[in-house]
């Protein structure tokens, strides 16, 4: 049969039984909107991350304690006590290529001021900090390498800080205390919202490196180095001498330090959201099959309802092929009606879950495709089966079924 | 001229049931272009597995049947699907029109398979329209065939079964779900083709409609036994024109009373 009109019967029939296509068609709706949504979710996160990852500032290489194949890069904070102040000044002195260095301690601790008080970050870092993060001082001014010789009370504050602390006042000259030691607030940072593992990077008192380790958290050893890298294209060979430099200083014992450049950190970053994508993916590809059993199913009820008609057709002269094609086509089309709401159903859900519950989303193109893709596949096999069998009825008994 | 349909000695034992069926046993038979031959029989003497193998519907046991000079005995599924779409015209007792889909595109069902792909979409409904207007119904294209009555319906399946000029038209009980007023109308239709030059072939129960054909063959469990012509034929459109003074009568006769 001509290919026109085999599309136009197979729209008819499907119109002729409106409610039963869409109930058919839901479980494909919902399993190609799931995976458009899911897609989405996971494309908008990564481009979030990216986003984060650019905001951690330029170039950026971390040394972390402990070695990366005893999993130290995440269990090693304080747990580890072999970074120092000397490795980060060696890093300075002779790694080429570089245009910052801060050897980093964090710690977390009570600070008051004005009667008030708030528990927040005391990160030591080196005056090259806020350069090294791509950070503004919106007020003050960052502390100086003379701070940190002098070990110097003075502290540079984030805007949480200055939301809990100082509400009402300016805090360039204030006083605050950490471990009842009074730190002057020399300079307030720009806003930079959440970090990539979700905490409130704004939530941060800067101290100088030198004044946290003797001062307040009384410890010899740095939680982190940061490196700041001239140039992306040398970011490698930087990372590679940095290592090497290290390895050197340890005089043939085990590494006990992990050099990450940012790329590798966003990979790492997006490595759990791409998990979790694929996971829900799984989830509504279940669905898809389902709604696949759907079709089948409806398909089969429908070549045994229309027995007479494909008796007819067989009688004047179609061939088991046209029959074929027939049914394969009205499955096909079934499921594809059930991929393109699925498709819009799918963008709106996408909307839904960035406006009202703040997840990032970004429909991809690729998945719009795909989801035809996939939807027109599952009307070829799950269609096939019921098709063969309308095929493959005898003219003579198909006329006479009742 | 050699015959349209050539049986001979055709067999159909059915295999299906418990015992054989031997529904057709030894039919030998010749049916030339512009014969009218009505199938007669008690039900059960087997019309219907004859027409079935007449109609390339199903195949005989034994015996050879040659239409319009091929021997189908040799033929696979599919091309006999194609010699029933090229020479063959079928018009069934329950009408079997395509539910929910107009006459005109019912007429229109065996063009689109076969060797008529080629046409084009107006070559396709202008061969239908014509098939419509030799069965009278024009003006009833459009029409589902649930908004038509069980005569027009009926003419509607035989503009289809006329639709492809086939050699043959073959009709299992065609009146067999009408009155006997839309019987008569129908056989009227059958007439006219077969002036035309149509050979029809149609099985019926009814004795007087089997007046209106040509030859009768009347069959007994599986076997021919009578072949005849039709004597002191009945013609449809007089038989029509009868009924109709009678009804004015009828209603003459009425009319004071209401
Ligand atoms: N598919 C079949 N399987 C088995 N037996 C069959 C089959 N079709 C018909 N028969 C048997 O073949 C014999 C002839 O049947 P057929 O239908 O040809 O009769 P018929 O003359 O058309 O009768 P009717 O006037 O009632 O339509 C019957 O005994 C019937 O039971
Ligand atoms: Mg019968």
């Amino acid at each position: 049969m001509r290919f026109s009109s085999t599309i136009r019967v197979a729209l008819r029939a499907l119109r002729r039984n409106k409610m039963r296509s869409i109930l058919t068609a839901l479980g494909i709706i919902i399993g190609i909107g799931a995976v458009i949504t899911v897609v989405s979710m996971g494309n908008g996160t990564k481009a979030r991350i990216e986003a984060q990852v650019a905001a951690l500032g330029r170039n950026i290489i971390t040394v972390y304690p402990g070695s990366s194949s005893s999993g130290g890069m995440r269990g090693g904070f304080g747990s580890s006590v072999t970074l120092t102040v000397e490795d980060a000044e060696a890093i300075a002195a002779e790694v080429a290529d570089i245009d910052g260095v801060s050897p980093e301690v964090r710690d977390r601790n009570q600070v008051l001021a004005n009667g008030l008080n708030w528990s927040t970050n005391i990160n030591g870092e080196s005056p090259d900090y806020p350069y090294i993060k791509n950070w503004n001082i919106v007020a003050g001014s960052m502390f100086s390498d003379q701070d940190v010789k002098s070990l110097a009370k003075v502290a540079v504050i984030g805007k949480t800080v200055v939301d809990q602390l100082f509400p009402n006042e300016d805090p360039i000259g204030q006083t605050l205390r950490i471990r009842n030691l009074p730190f002057r607030v020399v300079g307030v940072l720009d806003v930079k919202g959440f970090s990539l593992f979700g905490s409130d990077q704004d939530d941060v008192v800067i101290i100088p490196y030198t004044s946290h380790m003797k001062r307040v958290s009384r410890r010899a050893n740095i939680s982190t180095i940061l490196v700041q890298g001239a140039s992306p294209e040398k970011l490698d060979v930087v990372k590679q001498h940095i290592e090497d430099l290290l390895t050197q200083r340890r005089k043939g014992r085990e590494p006990d330090f992990t050099v990450r450049t940012q790329e590798e950190l966003a990979a790492t970053a997006t490595a759990n959201s791409e998990a979790m994508t694929f996971l829900l993916m799984g989830v509504a590809l279940v669905s898809l099959v389902v709604g696949g059993i759907g079709v089948m199913n409806i398909m089969l009820v429908s070549v045994t309802e229309r027995t007479r008609e494909i008796g007819i057709r067989l009688a004047i002269g179609a061939h088991g092929r046209d029959v074929l094609t027939q049914f394969l086509i009205e499955a096909i089309l079934l499921s594809l009606l059930g991929g393109v709401l699925g498709i819009l159903s799918g963008i709106g859900a996408s909307n839904l879950a960035s406006i009202y519950m703040g997840i990032p989303t970004l429909i991809a193109p690729w998945s719009i495709g795909v989801a035809v893709g996939v939807s027109s596949v599952i009307g070829l096999c799950f269609g096939f089966f019921p098709a063969l069998k309308a095929a493959r009825l005898d003219p003579i008994e198909a006329l006479r079924y009742e | 001229m050699a015959p349209v349909v050539q049986i001979e000695e055709i067999h159909k034992i059915y295999e299906s049931g418990e015992v054989p069926v031997h529904a057709v046993r030894g039919v030998s038979l010749d049916i030339h272009k512009g014969e009218f031959v009505a199938l007669m029989g008690a039900s059960g003497s087997g019309k219907s597995t004859l027409m079935n193998l007449l109609g390339c519907l199903d195949r005989p046991t034994k015996g050879t049947y040659k239409l319009d000079g091929i021997d189908v005995s040799g033929l696979d599924k599919n091309e006999l699907a194609d010699l029933r779409n090229r020479k063959l015209g079928f018009v069934f007792q329950g009408f079997n029109l395509l539910a929910r889909t107009s006459a005109l595109e019912n007429v229109e069902l065996p063009m689109l398979y076969g060797r008529h792909r080629r046409m084009s979409t107006a070559q396709i409904r202008d061969r239908a329209m014509e098939c419509l207007e030799s069965v009278g119904l024009t003006n009833r294209a459009d029409h589902m065939p649930n908004q038509l009555s069980g005569g027009q319906q009926q003419r509607v399946a035989i503009a289809r079964g006329l639709v492809n000029q086939p050699q043959v038209l073959l009709a299992d009980e065609p009146t067999g779900n009408l009155d006997s007023r839309t019987s008569v109308e129908v056989m009227g239709v059958f007439q006219k083709l077969n002036e035309a030059g149509i050979t029809i072939v149609m099985v019926t129960h009814e004795l007087d409609i089997a007046r209106y054909c040509k030859r009768n063959l009347i069959l007994r469990d599986g076997v021919v036994v009578r072949d005849e012509a039709v004597k002191d034929r009945s013609i449809a459109a007089e038989e029509l024109a009868k009924l109709k003074t009678a009804e004015t009568a009828a209603k003459l006769l009425a009319s004071p009373a209401a």
